[in-house]
């Protein structure tokens, strides 16, 4: 088998989807004729028509909106948003609508919402987001976050399967920079579980998305130099949170890292860290300490974005400081 | 604010059977009796919430409503009581609903007549208002890609025009030819801002065109007139014309909800309204004029204060909801969320009923 892309992953996830149930149908801005501004969606087009895969008019609000209609009347929507970016402008739509609709009204809402998310790439302070940590504090939204082709795949297939809303992060710098053989036939990974991409006895890091990769590279590197043996946990899933997992690795090494790429104040990094305090504070050994985005916008300047986003080089040190400890 | 000259355009061609006439007093009778019942519930606390009325606006609910077929679907706003009953909504869950009892439709998890059955037709609004415009044009959509005979009909109110929820939804409906009606309620007011303060247009119906949709304008106080133009769009959509704007002009009686002492409002307008133009005083006339005696009409009036009553009996005796119920259903999975460990084998969330007036006031 030959292998493929993270992007190619997510397509084959989405085609097989439409393949197998015809509830399912895309929407999003330039989907169609273009295939999308990344091409996730080149080619569904052409397979299964304009009434499948439909161009939107500039409407973030509405594209979630009608998603939810379609979906409450047995439909199976993929939103694309442009860039991940833009889902604040549907952000009433997903938290006040979406997420309440089957407790408040018991209306069901299986629907997606996908797009490409993430910096190192130089996009700005618009086109490099991470919003994942906006939409952990509303009950009713699930949210996944791949960092391999495989899991890109099987977590789409599975956000496309849940009965509810499912936010589908794509990180931009893994579209075309990784690849793998995937899995044969219907690849379908569970929402809600984590992943030990790396087994370790020193120190653990919890993260997700791109900074999974960055983790592991500064992990080689510290099994190298220092003799360390770093454990990497890849969440996947961020809501659900697989908090066996989290304590898992807690207990295993008791020295716990948080790293992500989205801003520090407020992220999903707090959140793990509190529930390490509630659930496994006898089992540390050090606290637990953060690696994530400073404070601020993302510029746009290479010099500036490196300096402001975390880099293998800040995992490394922090996991010389946390081994000391 | 007067009752409307300009009417533009309006297919008269849809005739209903005096029985069918009659219904429509019994259903804009029955929304003003649960309202008037509701008041005296919310006077008794029995109503835990606010209490919204459409006092004056019965007509424009009903006859609009009444346009739809069963396998239609309508999203209702907060003075549709009447548009929800005539879709089937009863006077019981509405009295539940209000009073938050455990069997209410949404089980005491929301308020007034925010709750919806795809079954029946109808879809629970939220409060923030437009949002149910691209909800509706998602239902409608749907129904396009299926190839079924179905239409959608979405409520807004003069002020959720002004929302972007409103401006993307009707678009997106007309760029894909939903087969949707866009009813907008001109009741004057949104809560307390005047129409002209909400928009610079001439009147609602001249956004229309903008978005290359039909639109047309209606006195919403008359329910055959109302019945007509909505029944003309709903069946331009069902032939795959499109979106139509329903501009239905009406007033609000009342305040935003029952506590809005309508301070606002220039004095004497409400008592000409009242006096004036009154939808169910109007159309007596009209039924009249058309040879049904007033004894009928009282015989309608005395069957729904019977229904209303039996049904605020059977509502109050409805329980109230199970604490732990507040758990479930966030996800279709996990079916409950945990239990937070501070509750963990508690009872009840309260001991007594706390007051704020003891806050911040340690005396020890």
């Amino acid at each position: 088998m030959a292998e493929v892309t993270y992007l190619e992953a997510i397509r084959q996830g989405l085609f097989e989807e439409m393949e197998r149930d015809p509830a399912v149908f895309c929407l999003g801005e330039d989907i169609g004729a273009y295939g999308g501004a990344f091409k996730v969606t080149e080619g569904l087009m052409e397979r299964f028509g304009n009434h499948r895969v439909i161009d939107t008019p500039i409407s973030e609000a509405a594209i979630v909106g009608a998603a939810a209609g379609a979906a409450h009347m047995g439909m199976r929507p993929v939103c694309e948003m442009q860039f991940i970016d833009f889902v604040s402008c549907g952000y009433d739509m997903l938290t006040n609508y979406v997420a309440t609709a089957r407790y408040r009204a018991f209306l069901p809402c299986p629907m997606v919402v996908r797009g490409p998310s993430g910096g190192y790439v130089r996009g700005g302070p618009f086109h490099s987001q991470n919003p994942e940590a906006a939409f952990l504090h509303t009950p009713g939204l699930k949210i996944v976050y791949p960092a391999t082709a495989s899991d890109a795949k099987g977590l789409i297939k599975a956000a496309i399967r849940d009965d509810d809303c499912v936010l589908f992060f794509e990180h931009k710098y893994l579209y075309r920079r990784i690849k793998e053989t995937l899995p044969d036939g219907d690849h379908v990974v569970p929402i809600g579980k984590a992943r030990v991409a790396r087994e370790g006895r020193d120190v653990s890091v919890i993260t997700y998305a791109a900074t999974v990769w960055k983790a592991l590279e500064a992990a080689a590197q510290l099994e190298k130099e220092d003799g360390l043996s770093v454990e990497v946990i890849d969440l996947r899933s961020l809501a659900p949170m697989d908090d066996e997992a989290i304590v898992a690795t807690v207990k295993k090494t008791n020295r716990v890292m948080v790293v992500h790429e989205d801003t520090v104040t407020g992220g999903v990094a707090g959140e793990i860290t509190a529930r390490i305090s509630e659930l496994a504070f006898e089992w540390l050994d050090a606290p637990v300490r953060r690696i994530c985005a400073h404070d601020v916008p993302l510029p746009y300047a290479p010099v500036l974005e490196d300096f402001v986003l975390p880099q293998t080089a800040d995992i490394v040190r922090g996991l010389r400081w946390l081994a000391a400890y | 604010m007067s009752t409307p000259s300009a009417v533009l355009e309006s297919d008269k061609s849809h005739t209903l059977s005096s029985a069918q006439q009659l219904e429509l007093y019994y259903w804009m009778r029955l929304t003003r009796t649960l309202e008037e019942r509701l008041v005296a519930l919310y006077r008794q606390t029995k109503v835990v919430g606010g209490l919204f009325r459409s006092l004056g606006q019965e007509a424009d609910a009903v006859g609009s409503a009444y346009a739809l077929e069963r396998r239609d679907v309508m999203s209702p706003l907060i003075r549709n009581l009447g548009s929800m009953l005539v879709k089937g909504a009863t006077p019981l869950e509405i009295l539940r609903q209000y009073m938050a009892r455990g069997d209410s439709p949404t089980r005491g998890r929301e308020l007034n007549i925010h709750f919806g059955d795809t079954e029946r037709g109808f879809i629970g609004q939220i409060s923030h208002l437009g949002d149910m415009v691209p909800v509706m044009a998602g239902v409608t959509l749907s129904f396009k890609l299926r190839g079924e005979d179905r239409v959608g009909l979405v409520y807004v109110g003069d002020g959720a025009t002004s929302t972007g929820a409103f401006h993307e939804g009707i678009n997106l409906a007309a760029v894909q030819r939903c087969p949707l009606v866009v009813v907008v309620e001109n009741n004057g007011y949104a809560y307390s801002t005047p129409t002209y303060r909400q928009t610079a247009a001439e009147n609602f119906v001249a956004k229309a065109p903008g978005y290359g949709i039909r639109g047309v304008r209606e006195d919403g106080n008359d329910v055959l007139a109302v019945y007509q133009v909505t029944r003309d769009a709903v069946e331009r959509a069902r032939a795959g014309e499109g979106v139509t704007l329903v501009e239905l002009v009406t007033y609000r009686r009342k305040g935003h909800a029952e506590h809005d002492n309508q301070s606002y409002v220039p004095p004497g307008e409400r008592e000409r309204w009242a006096e004036e133009n009154d939808p169910i005083d109007r159309y007596r006339r009209i039924l009249g004029q058309n040879g049904v005696a007033a004894d009928e009409l009282a015989g309608v009036d005395a069957r729904v204060s019977a229904e209303v009553d039996a049904a605020t009996e059977e509502a109050e005796r409805s329980p109230m909801p199970e604490a732990r119920d507040a758990l479930l259903g966030v996800y279709a999975e996990p079916p409950a969320a945990a239990e937070l460990w501070f509750r963990r084998d508690v009872d009840a969330a309260v001991d007594r009923h706390e007051r704020p007036a003891s806050w911040g006031t340690y005396d020890g």
